[in-house]
């Protein structure tokens, strides 16, 4: 058979149900039919409704073959996934509804996350697949999603979207840097230097690749290799990444750090960075309680505080960090300072201070 | 396959446990047919008991003509865990807005439990499909089979990484433009790109249909399309009216809730000045049916959204204000532009210097100049507020 190179992903067009197809561009309003299922109305008066159900990313061929016999046997063969990594069904069948839910289910999908909703957290590979994780991603989202099911199914309501995500190092192949609640895996500690490192990586890279210039070359017993200067370094891995003779993983200082308040959506307040809440937890598996509690917390904070469709950033803008800071029951420390780059910006420089 | 070696995980075990989906679960059902998933339980069980990874740096490794696609991974306990040793990642493109039959599906499953661990990830963050560990001498395998089934892999490394976008006009009625078409268009004319790579660092693309950004386009791209429009706010006054008859408050949760307070209401009706509008999607949001985007519409186009490493994370910043992508002057615009940019990025970027941080350190206003775009007022929060100005007349003496 003749190689086939660069053909791109196959046209989605293809893969689209025929009432997408007809009704593509033309869909006129949508809104809640129940928690975690919607309706798309049409222009024509189509209608396709969509059924969320949670889904852990990491999934088995057999789970995904599940998820295709509920399509077919509800949905004409047609199914997605978001950007959240839920599984979503699609019908135009009203009546396939309640079945539908009641499998999945049983499966052990709950069914939500749609709307005013805290939806699934997107997270990362952590020690499952990754060499530079400082925690595991997983273990973490089923510890959470475990103790904040309610929020997601819709049993308890919530003032509008809360978005979790986790990263298991700075790398961050999670948006966890504009969450409403950002889980970070941390190092705290400066990299080892290891006796090849030579053998392994072009010095020169690694220098350059520090961002505060906390590495330098230096000669140990007349061979070539690099020192740190460890009040200068900030743990970011940097160098780890382009040399892994600088191994940064540490079994006891590695942890959690949590940030808060960040957006994506431009909906009434503009994109917005998280901010530290906490800047460290440990690492205690399997269900890392003290991550769960911390995050609960700052959820309810939110559920009691919070206006219609109000994101926690916004609602500490309004409410000012002091005040935040004493309801979560936070210690509010040096590290909560910035002393990078845009610094500066983060200090208060008016007189209208928010009382805690 | 055999089934593999079964491991003690109790710490794993006890994630079976509880009402949200569980991993465990999945990479259980896995080892049922997969030594390489049994092993993977293993190694991560010990993980879990010392508190710490066990996978080495990837390794290069790929199929034959593409340099990005496939991730190698290693564990650092080969010996105790041979099957996972070799555990290799491969990234598949995910067709635009992650829609599927279940024939395709199938069809990914089939391929995957014959020559890898038999565990994905739908999907990964970037988009892509993700099947999670094999070993080298099964690339080719995979590759052949999955260009049979009409997929091919998606980017790694310093390259275009695999576009993704939002459903866009598939299922929402708020989409300004075609995110599917953009997405996937864009991936067909860059396809080089996206398995060569060539690049100083990675470049993400991705395609947002409204303000909304439900992709993070703004947080994550280096490149992010996020729809707009230029005209009036299209509003249905019956069904305003019948919000409030419905008893949502108009004057507090919206009017005095809009960012720039364009709007009026009376008790009757509600008055928008456009003018001041910035298409922020608050109100559209809060009264669907009631309110709509323009119909004069179309995309932002902003760069260098990125994550910390290396020098701070960035947010993307305003390139085009608005463009309209439907037209084919618009769409060889876009492409152009990539092109211009991509060519001063590899000439100066430095290595792991993402397109953001490039164009930062030279300066924004050279940047412009260099990819070959006018300075606009909309690229800015506001003007510089410092005086040390590089005057160009001073340069031309």
């Amino acid at each position: 058979m003749e190689r086939r190179t660069d053909i791109g992903p196959p046209h989605y067009t293809k893969f689209l149900p025929p009432v997408i197809q007809k009704n593509y561009g033309k869909w006129k309003y949508h809104e809640g039919v129940r928690p975690g299922v919607m309706v798309h109305v049409a222009e024509s008066g189509d209608k396709l409704y969509t059924i969320r159900a949670a889904s852990p990313r990491l999934l088995s061929v057999q789970k995904i073959r599940q998820y295709c016999d509920l399509a077919d046997k509800y949905c004409d063969g047609y199914l997605r996934f978001t950007s959240r990594n839920n599984v979503e069904f699609l019908t135009t069948k009203e009546e396939n509804i309640e079945p539908l839910i009641a499998e999945l289910e049983a499966m052990g999908h709950p069914v939500g996350g749609v709307g005013r909703a805290i939806s699934n957290i997107v997270h990362t590979q952590g020690w499952i697949h990754c060499h530079s994780a400082a925690t595991d991603a997983s273990g973490i989202v089923k510890s959470v999603m475990d103790d904040l099911i309610d929020y997601f199914t819709g049993k308890k309501e919530v003032p509008g979207k809360l978005r979790i995500a986790l990263a298991c190092c700075l790398n961050m192949c999670g948006a966890v840097h504009c969450s409403d609640i950002a889980i970070l895996g941390i190092h705290r500690r400066p990299p080892k230097v290891m006796p090849n490192l030579a053998q392994m990586c072009e010095i020169p890279n690694v220098v350059a690749a520090c961002p505060t210039a906390a590495i330098r070359p230096a000669k140990v017993d007349g061979k070539d290799t690099v020192e740190i200067i460890e009040e200068q370094c900030m743990y970011c891995a940097n160098c780890f990444s382009v040399c892994p003779a600088l191994p940064m993983a540490d079994a006891e200082l590695d942890g959690v750090s949590i940030w808060v308040g960040g957006k994506v959506s431009n909906a009434r307040s503009q994109p917005m960075f998280s901010k530290l809440a906490v800047p460290y937890l440990p690492n205690n598996p399997p269900r890392w309680p003290e991550v769960g509690q911390t995050v609960r917390k700052i959820v309810e904070i939110w559920v009691e505080h919070a206006e219609p469709d109000e994101r926690l950033g916004e609602m500490i803008q309004r409410m000012g960090w002091p005040r935040f800071f004493r309801l979560a029951g936070i210690q509010f420390s040096k590290e909560h300072i910035d002393d990078y780059r845009y610094a500066a910006l983060s200090l208060k420089r008016t007189a209208q201070v928010h009382q805690a | 396959m055999a089934e593999g070696k079964k491991y003690v995980t109790p710490k794993l075990d006890e994630l079976e446990k509880g009402p949200w989906p569980s991993f465990v679960k999945e990479i259980k059902a896995a080892a049922q047919k997969s030594p390489m998933a049994a092993a993977l339980l293993g190694q991560l069980e010990q993980s879990y008991d010392e508190k710490i990874g066990h996978w080495k740096h990837g390794g290069i490794v790929g199929v034959v003509g593409y340099g990005g696609g496939v991730i190698g991974r290693y564990s650092d306990l080969g010996d105790k865990y041979p099957e996972v040793a070799h555990f290799h990642t491969i990234r598949i493109n995910q067709p635009a807005g992650w829609f599927y039959t279940t024939e395709a599906l199938r069809g990914l499953c089939d391929i995957w439990e014959e020559h890898g661990s038999g565990l994905t990830n739908m999907h990964g963050s970037t988009g892509d499909i993700i099947f999670l560990g094999t070993t080298t001498d099964q690339l080719e395998k995979v590759f052949s089979k999955l260009t049979a089934l009409g997929f091919d892999l998606g980017g790694s490394g310093s390259d275009v990484r695999t576009p993704s976008c939002c459903n866009g006009m598939a299922r929402c009625e708020w989409a300004c433009y075609d995110t599917m078409k953009v997405c996937y268009n864009l991936t067909m004319a860059f396809q080089d790109e996206i398995h060569r790579p060539a690049f100083p660092y990675k470049f993400k693309m991705k395609m947002a249909g409204c303000p909304n950004d439900c992709v993070a386009a703004i947080a994550r791209a280096d490149l992010s399309i996020i729809g707009t429009w230029k005209d009036e706010i299209q509003q249905d006054d019956e069904m305003i009216k019948k919000f409030a008859d419905e008893g949502l408050d108009i004057q507090r949760q919206i009017v005095s809730r809009c960012p720039t307070r364009c709007m009026d209401w009376d008790g009757k009706k509600l008055t928008i000045n456009n003018e001041n509008c910035v298409k922020c999607m608050f109100c559209i949001n809060s009264m669907p049916r009631a309110l709509a985007p323009g119909k004069e519409r179309g995309a932002m186009v902003l760069l260098g959204a990125k994550a910390p490493i290396v020098q701070g994370a960035q947010l993307s910043s305003v390139l085009i204000p608005f463009i309209d992508l439907e037209d084919e002057e618009s769409w060889n615009d876009l492409k152009q532009l990539l092109e211009n940019i991509w060519e001063v990025w590899c000439e100066e970027g430095k290595n792991r210097e993402r397109v953001g941080e490039f164009a930062l350190r030279v300066g924004f206003g050279n940047f412009l100049e260099a990819i070959g775009l006018e300075p606009r007022p909309e690229m800015v929060a506001y003007p510089r507020d410092n005086p040390y100005v590089f005057y160009q007349t001073a340069k031309k003496e």
